[in-house]
């Protein structure tokens, strides 16, 4: 129990910390660095609940993927140093009162709040108590029955997201000689061979 | 027969109007002067009909306005006075359009000009067949409009533009009042058929009429307001203004419109309503004063005047005075007679002046003509006969150019009415008729004789006009001499109730033409003697004595001014009505319909359309943070809204 | 405070949340910094969902942050390919430079 909640606050806090310094770090490096940890301790988090399919798949895609893309693309770009301009500080107020009113609701929320009694009629997928059988393969048995036609379209969201990003960055370079294997297979001996006829005893 | 005279001209303008250009020039002045003599020939066809043979008729051609109690058809009534009007107005069109060809030939809008003409005349017909007020009206309204489009021909001349604008105005009020006239009219006698309001008048003698709460007795009123009509339309003093400018327009236009037939309009009207003014005697004693008092007017105006196109404007300015006061005095005949015969000599005179003006290469100022009239002779013989004609020259008992006879009788008889507007009118128009003897003799003696004054290119260039151009004048010299001894026993004289029939009405007690031919011996002299001395006058001016205008000037310098500025009427007027009504216009216009219509209206609802769409776009500051902050701050609010009615 | 129970798991997913939604806004540095706090939101929302599948033993709420998971993937390659084609035309990636869309 205690190892649980110790572990709980460590994850929670660091993500927390991280969170931050994603928002406030001045080299855009280490907001990149700063936002992966963050993604690490959820993943942690997620094991502790036991949705440890989840947390792998986190780190797998978030971390692999994502925010390694966003490290190629925070080094592409070249970004200068951007010293904190003097000009958010017009906005402190207003967001500080927007924060506080938010802050209080939540509170309110989280004080008050019951779980429905018809709740336990409404669960849709009821799953197994954790130790009868894995998590992932209580997904997996979900994901290709019930909702395969929402998995399928998730992958071709994602098809559309990788043509989406080719077709939006690819640009053709003037002046640079690329090879056309079709042209190159294709030559005829017309266009490739000339015969010319020299007279004896003087150079082409 | 009556519905030809009236549309052939009408005819003549549309061809010549529409297709002048496909026709061409000759085309078009062929069909319009033919359309005219043929118009003229039947006149007088009619005119012996009527007159002679005593039919007098009405023919109805259809209906018009058919509303309730108000019925009003397109009529032709030709009763003796309106086959006389028929015969002048004919006569002098047909001549003026055939004097035009020679007159207009250089200009290249000539089946315009002959359309305009052609359009005139027809109009002109239609005023005076006109069976009820509103075609009279109708034709009242075209011909003013015949007149702008004519004055203003050469319309690329500011001077011109303008001069037809301020005949159009002052016209429209004198319109004004003939509208209210012709409402009173029916409102009075609930037709506006002139035979049925003629039979109606004797019932209405003494009725009263009530409006705005004063009443007043209903015929006096109307015919007052119908004589405002006149006296615009027929440029009596007070409106005018116009007849001075509207020499602008070409000369054979003064002749045909300001001279002989649009001018006459007014008295012709007055004498057509003689049943209902012969009820109202106090409108006729109005008349009388104002025709008196612009006879003298004119005629002291013309004194001193150097376009010689003005100077015979207001020439006729005063004779019409002259028919006015004839009316006014109940000689309706008397009036008409003058009518008929002043058209023929001033028609002569506006004419001959085109040819001298045309001879002398477009010099219109009499300061630099003179010395000409051996030159062209035939004009100066013509223009003598339409000066001795105007100035009534003749021999009492034996015979006498057209004017005399005319305006002699005109005086006989408002010395025979025995009232004091009518000896008012006597003495005015004998000092009227020796001021027109000295300014029509000066105008002859300073454009014909004497020592040239023109330049040397200009006097080697003068020349006798063309044929076309003399022909007309003959024919109205021939009417100029002998029309008056020709009309006088039947206009004025024994016969003249057989010749008139029931044209023209005068109450037993007012017979004032019988009358005149029972004067005073002295009375018949008076104008010859007074035209005589004028005659004498002129020629000690400027043939005896050159000098003695300039020093007469110098001497009597305020008088010269005054009468030079034409008794500073313009002025007057410019300062009372023109400069209030544009500060007034102006003023409605800025601040009145700029400044709260528009600024309420469309100019407001765009401008605050514009104003909230600027606010709104300031919103957008292309921020993406500011966007998400707005988001946020949506969200908040929405989840708040939800918290506390969920509380409540 | 030791049982670690829902509530929990709801209060730091709503931490991250916020932190996420300030960080949109109060940045001035650069649109890398606003991506990333989409990001961050979207976590929060994945804890938010595993954390009450847990609780409700309802496996819903996993297939859910499954498919909230492939969609941010997708929409966060997206998102920085705009910003690669943007920085090559303008040249700039500053958020104070982006307001082209005034109006």
């Amino acid at each position: 129990m205690i190892i649980q909640a110790l572990a709980f606050y460590l994850f929670a806090a660091v993500a927390v910390a991280a969170g931050v310094m994603v928002v406030s770090a001045r080299n855009p490096v280490h907001s990149v660095l700063f936002l992966i940890l963050a993604f690490f301790n959820a993943a942690g988090l997620f094991v502790l609940m036991g949705a440890e399919f989840l947390a792998m798949i986190l780190v797998v895609v978030y971390v692999g993927a994502v925010a390694v893309l966003f490290l190629f693309v925070v080094m592409m770009l070249d970004i200068n140093f951007v010293r904190l301009r003097e000009g958010s500080l017009q906005y402190l107020p207003l967001g500080a009162l927007v924060g506080i009113i938010l802050l209080v609701e939540l509170v309110l929320v989280g004080g008050a709040w019951i779980v429905s009694p018809a709740a336990d009629a409404a669960l849709s997928h009821p799953s197994a108590p954790a130790g009868e059988m894995h998590n992932t393969r209580a997904l997996g048995g979900l994901i290709y029955t019930d909702y395969i036609y929402l998995f399928q379209i998730s992958g071709l969201v994602l098809l559309v997201a990788m043509i989406g990003a080719i077709v939006l960055t690819l640009r053709q370079r003037e002046g640079v000689r690329r090879q056309s294997i079709s042209r190159q297979t294709a030559r005829t001996r017309a266009e490739s061979v000339e015969v010319k006829q020299v007279p004896s005893r003087s150079g082409v | 027969m009556d519905q030809l005279i009236v549309l052939l001209p009408l005819i003549g303008a549309i061809i010549a109007g529409f297709f002048g250009r496909l026709i061409g020039d000759r085309g078009a002045m062929l069909v319009t002067c033919g359309a005219l003599l043929i118009s003229a020939a039947l006149s007088c066809i009619v005119f012996y009909d009527v007159a002679f043979a005593g039919n007098a008729r009405v023919t109805e051609l259809f209906t018009w306005i058919d509303s309730g109690s108000f019925e009003v058809s397109w009529a032709l009534k030709v009763d003796t006075l309106t086959a006389v009007m028929l015969l002048v107005v004919t006569g002098v069109s047909s001549m003026v359009h055939v004097y035009s060809v020679g007159y207009m030939s250089h200009d290249p809008h000539k089946p315009r000009f002959f359309a305009y003409l052609s359009l005139f005349t027809f109009f002109m017909l239609v005023l005076v067949t006109a069976d009820n007020f509103v075609q009279m009206f109708f034709g009242w309204e075209g011909v003013g409009l015949a007149s702008y489009l004519l004055i203003g021909f050469w319309y690329e001349r500011p001077s011109a533009n303008a001069a037809a604008i301020k005949a159009f105005l002052v016209n429209r009020v004198g319109d004004i009042g003939f509208a209210l006239g012709i409402c009173g009219a029916f409102l009075l006698f609930g037709a506006a058929g002139f035979d049925e309001v003629f039979t109606a008048a004797p019932n209405f003698a003494n009725t009263e009429l009530e409006a705005f709460g004063i009443s007043g007795h209903a015929l006096t009123i109307i015919c007052i307001l119908l004589f405002i009509g006149a006296m615009g339309k027929s440029a009596q003093l007070g409106l005018h203004t116009w007849l001075p400018d509207a020499m602008e327009g070409p000369t054979p236009v003064s002749a045909l419109i300001h001279a002989a037939t649009m001018v006459t309009a007014g008295v012709f009207m007055v004498a057509r309503l003689s049943p209902i003014f012969e009820y109202a005697p106090v409108a006729l004693e109005l008349v009388t004063y104002v025709g008196a008092l612009t006879a003298i007017f004119a005629a002291s105006v013309g004194l001193t005047q150097n376009d010689i196109k003005r100077v015979i404007a207001y020439s006729t300015c005063s004779q019409l005075g002259y028919m006015f006061f004839a009316l006014g005095v109940s000689a309706y005949s008397a009036g008409i007679f003058h009518l008929m015969t002043h058209a023929f000599f001033k028609a002569l005179l506006f004419l001959g002046a085109g040819s001298v003006i045309h001879a002398l290469s477009g010099e219109q100022d009499m300061r630099k003509m003179g010395g000409i009239f051996k030159l062209i002779p035939l004009t100066w013989g013509l223009m003598w006969i339409g000066t001795i004609a105007l100035l009534g020259i003749g021999i009492p008992g034996i015979f006498g150019f057209a004017g005399f006879y005319s305006k002699d009788i005109v005086l006989e008889a408002a010395y025979a009415a025995h009232s004091t507007h009518g000896t008012f009118a006597f003495a005015m128009g004998v000092l009227a008729a020796f001021m027109t003897a000295f300014y029509s003799c000066r105008l002859m003696f300073m454009t014909f004789h004497g020592r040239p004054r023109a330049s040397r290119e200009v006097m080697a260039h003068v020349h006798e006009s063309p044929q076309v151009m003399l022909i007309p004048l003959y024919v109205l010299a021939f009417g100029a001499v002998f029309a008056g001894l020709a009309a006088y026993q039947y206009f004025v004289g024994d016969n003249k109730a057989a010749f008139w029939g029931e044209a023209l009405l005068v109450l037993p007690g007012n017979d004032t033409v019988e009358a005149a031919h029972h004067v005073p011996l002295w009375v018949k002299l008076a104008p010859l003697v007074s035209g005589l001395g004028g005659v004498a006058l002129a020629y000690l001016y400027y043939m005896a004595a050159p000098g003695l205008p300039a020093k007469t000037a110098t001497a009597l310098r305020p008088l010269y001014l005054f009468s030079l500025n034409k008794w500073y009427f313009d002025e007057l007027y410019d300062r009372v009505f023109v400069r209030p009504a544009r500060v007034i216009g102006l003023g409605l216009w800025k601040s009145g319909d700029g400044g709260i219509i528009d600024r309420f209206g469309p100019d407001g609802v765009a401008a605050s359309t514009q104003n909230a769409s600027r606010r709104t776009a300031a919103l957008q500051s292309g921020y993406v943070y500011h966007y998400a902050f707005a988001m946020l701050v949506g969200v908040v609010v929405l989840v708040t809204w939800y918290i506390l009615s969920q509380l409540g | 405070m030791l049982e670690i129970g829902l509530g929990h798991y709801l209060t730091v997913a709503a931490i991250l949340f916020s932190l996420g939604i300030f960080g949109i806004f109060l940045n001035r540095k650069n649109v890398i910094i606003i991506l990333m706090s989409i990001e961050l939101m979207l976590l929060a929302v994945n804890i938010n969902l595993v954390a009450f599948s847990t609780h409700l033993q309802d496996l819903v709420g996993q297939v859910f942050a499954l498919f909230v998971l492939t969609v941010a993937a997708a929409e966060a390659a997206i998102g920085l390919a705009i910003l690669v084609v943007y920085f090559r035309n303008r040249g700039s990636i500053s958020v104070e430079d982006i307001n082209m869309m005034k109006g």
